[in-house]
């Protein structure tokens, strides 16, 4: 495993300029690392060495992409940023009174944070796409669904996970107490990887399609609310007092079946646009 | 029968607007639908035979 | 291959093939508008004048024998779409795929029909022209769901990739309903929402029953024979340059 990071071009990010054709031979090079790890699993010998390299594959991807990302800091940011301007643009529309920052602030940062996650989905796949890496990966010897999984993973750490962790500050605004931020950080932690594995399926339904980026919105935002309903449901139910456990489990539940069907149909739907 | 004359049938207790304003969408998009979906299909069998006659011209103009 | 798999495949299903159904959709077609008539009638009949005036609501809850069977329908629908999407999916079959693209307006218009008259119900009723009630807020997500079907649908030329992947979405949407179902409940009771409830007597529910079931009936063999009417434009469309479609009576008249 330490062989193919070594490989990797180590330049210090701030020396890269941020140009396509410098980013593009990056992104040939990264894929090359990537490229040796499938045939790890035909050189293993026999099951017992295959378990170990599906995980290799699979945190070989999610570097990978972890790696793009840090080349190309914007994307992420730029989805922060628009989570925290959406957020903070509620108060001005609405008034700066408190009793009611406080009763509206699960459901803005919760549909804020959807919104931000679904802006986010359109790099999922579209570059690999773009330069070929998706069908390198469609034809390895590394079942696709594990390295969409792992995609799906990286993705989360790029948008949920930041999000997540940016939610208290934003819900201070809000005036929340510390024991409803706490709710709201723990509900985002379970939804929003459920928002990525979701979105993952419609990413690729949309994959090189005509208006993909608005599409995308229209597919996925309806199947996004069970999440939303009990995502912010959480944070009220800590409000108002009833404690937020059985929201929780079920968003736990919810994250359960996304994980089981989410890369499979992903798979199925990538497949369709590679044919 | 509920309705001692053809007005009362029509003003439905004071629900007029309401009542027939469901009935009539719903007969209105029942009636629409069906001929949209005749209209494709002549529409789609005009073209056909556009491109058979098309072919059939090249056709003859080669044979000829 | 795919087309050799095909033709194996309509042997087993028999009216699987484009060639085979044209016909028959067409011979089948006016009996179903004509079972649609008869049903309607009746259903119309018993709602307007065997349903007595409801002691509550008074004419307006006539509205009911719409929106109950356009609400039932575009649920219906949506699973019959998925079926036929995920046999064309599983089998590879190209008549399942263009069933599911022709139900897809159907069910958007049944769930369009329930929320307008849901919204000319609840205005009477409730005094406001929509209420976050968990069946009209439910539908309203059906609604979406089958604007998105069709969206993607026809934001993809390639007829072939379009069905599947309008298929993958009918498929992921046909597991969530339940889950977003339950879940705008469990938010519509924790917001203590309106709920809808007709009180009324034993024998006044029998026959209101009957013109709902009677009515649904309707509905149905309306939107059997509408997709009919639509499956067999889409065949047109799709088969343009098969031998069978330059030989139909039709074409060459």
């Amino acid at each position: 495993m330490s062989a193919p990071a070594g490989q990797r071009p180590a330049g210090s990010t701030l020396g890269v300029p941020q140009e396509g054709a410098a980013n593009s031979t990056e992104r040939a090079q990264s894929a090359n690392t990537r490229h040796p790890l499938p045939r790890e699993g035909g050189r293993g010998d026999g099951g017992l060495a295959n378990e170990p390299s599906l995980l290799a594959a699979l945190s070989a991807v999610i570097r990978r992409d972890l790696l793009l990302a840090m080349r190309r800091k914007s994307d992420v940011l730029t989805t922060l940023f628009f989570f925290i301007i959406v957020v903070s643009l509620f108060p001005l529309g609405i008034g700066p009174e408190m009793a009611m920052l406080r009763q509206i602030a699960p459901g803005v940062l919760w549909v804020a944070a959807l919104l931000a996650t679904m802006l986010s989905l359109n790099r999922l796949f579209a570059a690999d796409h773009a330069d070929g890496t998706l069908e390198q990966m469609a034809l390895s010897a590394v079942p696709l669904g594990v390295l969409v999984t792992g995609k799906v993973i990286a993705h989360w750490l790029l948008s949920g996970l930041p999000l997540a962790l940016l939610a208290p500050v934003l819900g201070l605004q809000f005036d929340l107490a510390s024991g409803s931020l706490a709710v709201l950080v723990v509900s985002l932690l379970i939804g929003t990887p459920v928002l990525s594995l979701i979105g993952a399926v419609g990413a690729a339904l949309t994959l090189g399609v005509r208006g993909g980026g608005v599409l995308v919105s229209l597919l996925v935002l309806p199947l996004y609310v069970p999440v939303l309903i009990f995502g912010a449901g959480a944070v009220e139910a800590d409000l108002t007092g009833l404690g937020a456990t059985a929201h929780l489990s079920l968003l736990a539940a919810f994250l359960a079946l996304a994980a089981f069907f989410g890369p499979w149909a992903t798979t199925v739907a990538l497949r369709i646009a590679l044919e | 029968m509920n309705w001692g004359s053809a007005s009362e049938f029509f003003a439905m207790g004071g629900h007029a607007f309401y009542v027939w304003g469901s009935f009539g969408a719903c007969a209105l998009l029942m009636l629409v639908e069906p001929i949209l979906a005749k209209k494709r299909r002549s529409q789609a069998l005009i073209e056909l035979k556009r491109e058979i006659r098309a072919n059939q011209d090249s056709q003859d103009e080669t044979t000829s | 291959m795919n087309t050799r798999l095909s033709t194996r495949l309509s042997n087993w299903f028999g009216y699987a093939s484009p060639a085979t159904f044209y016909p028959l959709a067409g011979k089948m077609i006016p009996w179903f508008w004509a079972l649609a008539a008869v049903f309607g009638i009746l259903g119309l009949y018993i709602s307007f004048f065997v349903a007595p005036t409801d002691a509550q609501q008074g004419e307006g809850y006539r509205i009911i024998f719409i929106h109950v069977p356009a609400s039932w329908m575009s649920m219906f629908i949506y699973l019959v779409m998925a079926f036929w999407a995920a046999l064309g999916l599983g089998f590879n079959t190209r008549l399942s795929g263009m069933m599911a693209t022709s139900l897809a307006p159907t069910g958007a218009l049944m769930a369009f029909l329930s929320l307008w008259t849901g919204a000319l119900w609840g205005k009477p009723m409730w005094g406001t022209w929509w209420v976050w009630d968990a069946r009209l807020t439910s539908e309203l997500i059906l609604f979406f769901l089958y604007i998105g079907f069709i969206a993607l649908q026809s934001a993809i030329d390639d007829p072939r990739r379009a069905d599947k992947a309008g298929a993958v979405l009918a498929l992921v949407g046909v597991v969530n309903i339940p889950i977003i179902y339950f879940s705008v409940k469990w938010w519509n009771t924790l917001h203590q929402g309106a709920s809808v409830s007709l009180t009324r007597s034993p024998s006044m529910a029998q026959t209101m029953l009957l013109g709902m079931l009677l009515m649904a009936l309707a509905f149905w063999m309306y939107a059997i024979a509408v997709s009919l009417t639509r499956v067999r434009a889409i065949i047109l469309e799709r088969e343009r340059h098969a031998g069978w479609v330059e030989e139909l009576s039709e074409v060459q008249s």
